[in-house]
């Protein structure tokens, strides 16, 4: 990657007001689901953003894209701020961005013809103008997803799941945006057709130069489509390099017990594999750990500093950040890990709602 | 390995093809699709369109004037002897000695005309309070939200014929507009409640998002977006509303807060005035009018509760 | 003789206006005691049913079940309801993909552990709430005396999918069906429930009947693994046998369009074209002829049979040959 970054983010912060009260909404606290994230993504290259749900790699998605306002921080794309720019400016700039979405169905408005739907994206920026050009424009982005113009007059529940992720692309793509922001684009989809679309997003990325960031909890689908990947705890980025270079040499010790939870299809290789199984579960975001935010879970955490001192995210080799204080002597094998015991997580702070269907314990 | 040949390629077409559907259906033709293949909804659509059918031809149907007296009837008319049926009048008379049957038949003309005017101004009313509180992101339209939600909140804490009682009460003179008004009245907070809260959970979906992601503007989005999915349940409840308003007016017209025109035939008023003082009498005159509220307000109820069901993206395949 | 042996099961949905639809059609496979099968397949194919109708969970009205499900030589398809409740939880356990959605909102946890050691092994509140205490800690919930008085909506996914593991196991079962039960969890708490249920069937001997469309969590867990496709099963051997050499060309497509951690970045993923409901009936031939690249003739002409040669069962006129996998 020699070309210069399309997109740098700047320490992003991205917090939510918790609100209670009766009448008058009152802020009882934040949850912190970005807390200070700096990254930046060359022109053309994929940036893989993995972690497990609630550590905040939707939310800094759509806090890049600025469809959910940060909180601080900057956003440089193309060498302009764009947390400085007004609604209307913001809103010409957003042909240049554009997002993937989980689900393909709910994504799409289901009252939209696949017609309708693409066509918006040039009408809100006065590109529709030309009937004869508008239909090329279509019918080539149909194309170029793998569709046919037969599609058009469709609606998206007349499709397959991963037809309907391959129109969400193509609404992506009818702008010819620069970056594209694809959040979880294979999750929702069955195994056999996640495939296809990796492949579209790679044969889509190499054809029209694009930029990705990729978000997605399936390692493996990052390490596949990413140069470089980040993973992400609690808001803040514990790792980042090189995709090989993180698949073979995690340093982070939350990285090592992610890679290591994964399941290979491979009998062999599990029967061998050490677990590194992490105690309880993941802290509040509304309430993360002080110091290091993993410490809480950690395997190889040390008294006091651990718990103390937030670490930086640094540079231990080329190309190759870490947020953890003992990085190297872990590597080295100087820190051993040792038990930890689960502490108590409970999923809410605020005051708990109850489900809406009370459904009968099925087991019974 | 023998590759398969071209008939068997064809074969593989054509099955492929008998699955496939033929494209283009839009999720309102598929509902309606489903409609009309639930008895219920056909049940009650018959309902519906007899209904309608005979306010629209009832100087057709209606054997007679429906306010004119007639000699036939008046002369054995007394406050202690009603005449029922005879030649020329199967349902007898009226108090005042009118055909019974034809005041019956110009009954529905008003029931129709009070049911969807009411239901249409509460619609109304409703649609434009739920969009202002619903639309709008942002501190402006959080306070817009609180603000409209409180009133209807207060209207809603009111029983809504102690709402409607007190409405007639305060205008000095009823006539059928004030039933009109109160019928609608009671309905606004719930159209209005109905649509924020589904604009709502449609503001925060993903396909709206994706619309913002496009840059499409907010107004547009509003339009295009978020008001056509949130609809849906509100014409639901509209159908049931009319079921409803047809009731509270007959209600209110029950109590004698309706129209005082002695002239005109109202199923509640007939229920209400004549029905009630002769039931011992001519129960018939209670009877009849009652039963027709009962139908029509179950003909809507059902078209309405099976729109529900035919709505309902859970019973898509 | 095995601990379960499901004969011919067959599920065909019956709704008016509509076509009948076999979602499970003619399924037979057996468990036996201690072991760990799997049955793998996509979404539609037909496992998540058979699960129910196994455990004869299927409403009774408009589907209809046919064909054996022997448990321990009874044929549980003929028991009654009555019967059949009895069993559930006692002789069978079953564990949900959404724990949540399995568990009474507003019941506390213990209790509802608790209520189904009352109501099959008849005992009392204290004897049923201290053993239930003890179930929450072996399936490793931490400070299980406090959890007993929480709600499910006060704990965490994974602290649920143990609770709801408690509960299948309150009886001792013979048999555990798992039905992608760590599907809504992160992997890491996948990891931790995989274990688990590892060393459940290790330490109690139950057998465990494992649905999931993660050939990952297959090729850990499982000693048998059934492959299933609209409805049958296509392909059934040992895990080592199926991973090292997939022969139907399904399971060979679905192993080459998953990336992998064990393999090099940058191996090109190859999909199965089409999606899965591009099938055709099995009556017309393989349903998934439309989308095989190895399909021939003869698969067009009916259903291709179970045919076991002593290294797999394969329902295939034209496997894929793993010498040819080698050179490719």
């Amino acid at each position: 990657m020699t070309a210069r970054a399309l997109v740098e983010v700047r320490d992003l912060k991205v917090h939510f007001p918790i609100k209670s009260g009766v009448l008058f909404d009152r802020t009882v606290g934040y949850v912190y689901a970005v807390d200070g994230v700096s990254l930046s993504i060359p022109k053309g290259g994929t940036y893989g953003l993995v972690g497990e749900s609630g550590c905040g790699k939707s939310t800094l998605g759509r806090g890049l894209l600025r469809l959910t306002e940060p909180t601080d921080g900057e956003i440089i794309f193309d060498g302009q701020d764009i947390r400085a720019l007004s609604g209307e400016a913001m809103r010409r700039q957003r042909r240049r961005m554009q997002m993937v979405f989980q689900d393909p169905l709910s994504s799409l408005d289901p009252r939209q013809s696949v017609e309708s739907l693409l066509v918006e994206g040039l009408k809100a920026h006065g590109l529709a103008k030309d009937k004869a050009a508008t239909s090329r424009r279509l019918r080539e982005v149909l194309d170029s997803v793998g569709l046919p113009a037969s599609a058009l007059r469709k609606y998206p529940h007349e499709f397959s799941g991963g037809q309907r992720q391959r129109i969400g692309i193509a609404r992506a793509l009818i702008l010819g945006p620069e970056l594209i922001v694809a959040d979880e684009p294979v999750s929702a989809l069955d195994v056999s057709i996640q495939a296809q679309v990796v492949n579209l997003l790679e044969d889509l990325q190499s054809s029209l130069e694009l930029t990705y960031l990729v978000i997605a909890h399936d390692l493996a689908v990052v390490r596949h489509i990413a140069d470089t990947v980040g993973v992400m705890y609690l808001g803040v980025l514990a790792e980042e390099a090189g995709a090989d270079e993180l698949y073979a040499e995690p340093l982070h010790p939350y990285t090592k017990a992610l890679m290591s939870a994964v399941p290979v299809p491979n009998p062999t290789v599990e029967d061998r594999r050490e677990r590194i199984l992490l105690a309880g579960d993941l802290p509040s975001p509304a309430n993360p750990p002080g110091g290091c935010r993993f410490h809480t879970r950690c395997p190889w955490a040390q008294p006091t500093r651990c718990r103390d001192e937030r670490p930086a995210l640094r540079e231990v080799r080329p190309g190759h950040r870490v947020a953890c204080h003992w990085a190297e002597e872990i590597a080295e094998g100087r820190i051993r890990p040792h038990e930890v015991e689960a502490e108590l997580v409970h999923p809410e702070t605020g005051p708990a709602e109850l489900p809406d269907e009370l459904t009968p314990q099925a087991i019974l | 390995m023998k590759p398969v040949t071209q008939h068997k390629i064809e074969k593989l077409e054509r099955l492929a093809a008998s699955t496939a559907e033929p494209g283009g259906v839009s999720l309102l033709r598929d509902a309606s699709r489903r409609l009309a293949r639930n008895p219920v909804a056909i049940v009650g659509a018959v309902i519906v369109l007899l209904f309608i059918l005979v306010a629209a031809l009832a100087p057709v149907i209606a054997p007679h004037d429906p306010v004119a007296r007639y000699a036939e009837l008046t002369r054995e008319l007394t406050v202690d002897n009603i005449p029922g049926a005879q030649a020329g009048f199967p349902f007898g008379s009226d108090p005042l000695g009118r055909d019974f049957l034809s005041r019956l038949v110009y009954g529905s003309r008003q029931t129709l005309f009070v049911g969807v005017v009411a239901t249409a101004l509460g619609l109304a009313v409703g649609i434009a309070l739920g969009t202002s509180a619903g639309a709008f992101p942002g501190r402006l339209g959080k306070w817009l939200d609180l603000g409209i939600m409180r009133v209807t909140d207060v209207m809603l804490a009111l029983p809504s014929l102690l709402l409607a009682v007190t409405l007639v009460a305060v205008v000095a003179r009823p006539s059928q507009w004030t039933v009109i008004v109160a019928v609608a009245l009671v309905n606004v907070p719930i159209f209005a409640r109905l649509l924020r809260g589904s604009m709502l959970a449609q503001r925060e979906s993903d396909h709206v998002l994706a619309a913002r992601a496009l840059g499409v503007r907010q107004g547009a989005i509003v339009l295009r977006h978020i008001l056509p999915n949130s609809v849906g349940p509100v014409i639901v409840q509209a159908t049931l509303t009319f079921g409803t308003a047809i009731i509270e007016a007959a209600a209110l017209s029950f109590l004698g807060l309706g129209d005082p025109d002695i002239n005109r035939a109202e199923w509640g008023q007939m229920l209400g005035v004549d029905g009630v003082r002769y039931l011992e009498v001519r129960p018939e005159l209670a009877y009849y009018p009652a039963i027709a509220i009962i139908i029509v307000a179950l003909g809507f109820t059902l078209l309405g509760e099976a729109m529900r069901e035919a709505l309902d993206p859970k019973n898509r395949r | 003789m095995p601990l379960l042996d499901v004969q011919d099961l067959s599920v065909v949905f019956k709704r008016r206006g509509e076509q009948p639809f076999a979602a499970v059609d003619g399924v037979s496979f057996s468990v036996e005691a201690g072991q760990t099968v799997g049955l793998v397949g996509e979404s539609g194919c037909g496992k998540s049913v058979t699960s129910l109708a196994i455990m004869g969970l299927l409403p009774k009205r408009g589907n209809s079940v046919s064909g054996q499900v022997l448990f321990d030589g009874l044929d549980l398809l003929g028991l009654s309801d009555n019967e059949m409740r009895d069993r559930r939880g006692r002789d069978i356990g079953m564990i949900f993909q959404d724990p949540l959605s399995s568990l009474n909102p507003v019941v506390p946890i213990g209790v509802q552990v608790a209520e189904v050691l009352q109501r099959h092994q008849g005992q009392d509140r204290r004897e049923s709430t201290r053993n239930a205490r003890e179930l929450l800690d072996a399936v490793g919930i931490p400070d299980p005396d406090r959890r007993l008085k929480e709600y499910p909506h006060q704990i965490s996914g994974g602290m649920r999918q143990r609770a709801l593991i408690a509960m299948a196991l309150a009886c001792k079962p013979r048999l555990l069906i798992a039905d992608e039960p760590t599907t809504a969890l992160d992997v890491t708490i996948q990891a931790q429930i995989l274990t688990l249920l590892k060393e459940l069937v290790n330490g109690t001997g139950s057998a465990l009947i494992m649905i999931t469309h993660d050939l990952g969590v297959v090729a850990g867990l499982c000693d048998t693994v059934n492959v299933l496709y609209a409805g049958k099963v296509v392909e059934t051997t040992e895990r080592h046998r199926l991973f090292a050499a997939p022969r139907h060309p399904y399971t060979n497509g679905l192993m080459n369009s998953i990336p992998r951690l064990d393999l090099p970045r940058g191996t090109p993923l190859t999909p199965i074209r089409g999606s899965v409901n591009d099938n055709i009936p099995w009556r017309e031939g393989c349903a998934f002829a439309p989308r095989c690249d190895n399909v021939l003739d003869v698969c067009l002409e009916g259903t291709p049979p179970l045919v076991d040669d002593g290294y797999a069962a394969l329902r295939c006129n034209n496997p894929v040959s793993h010498a040819q996998e080698v050179a490719s």
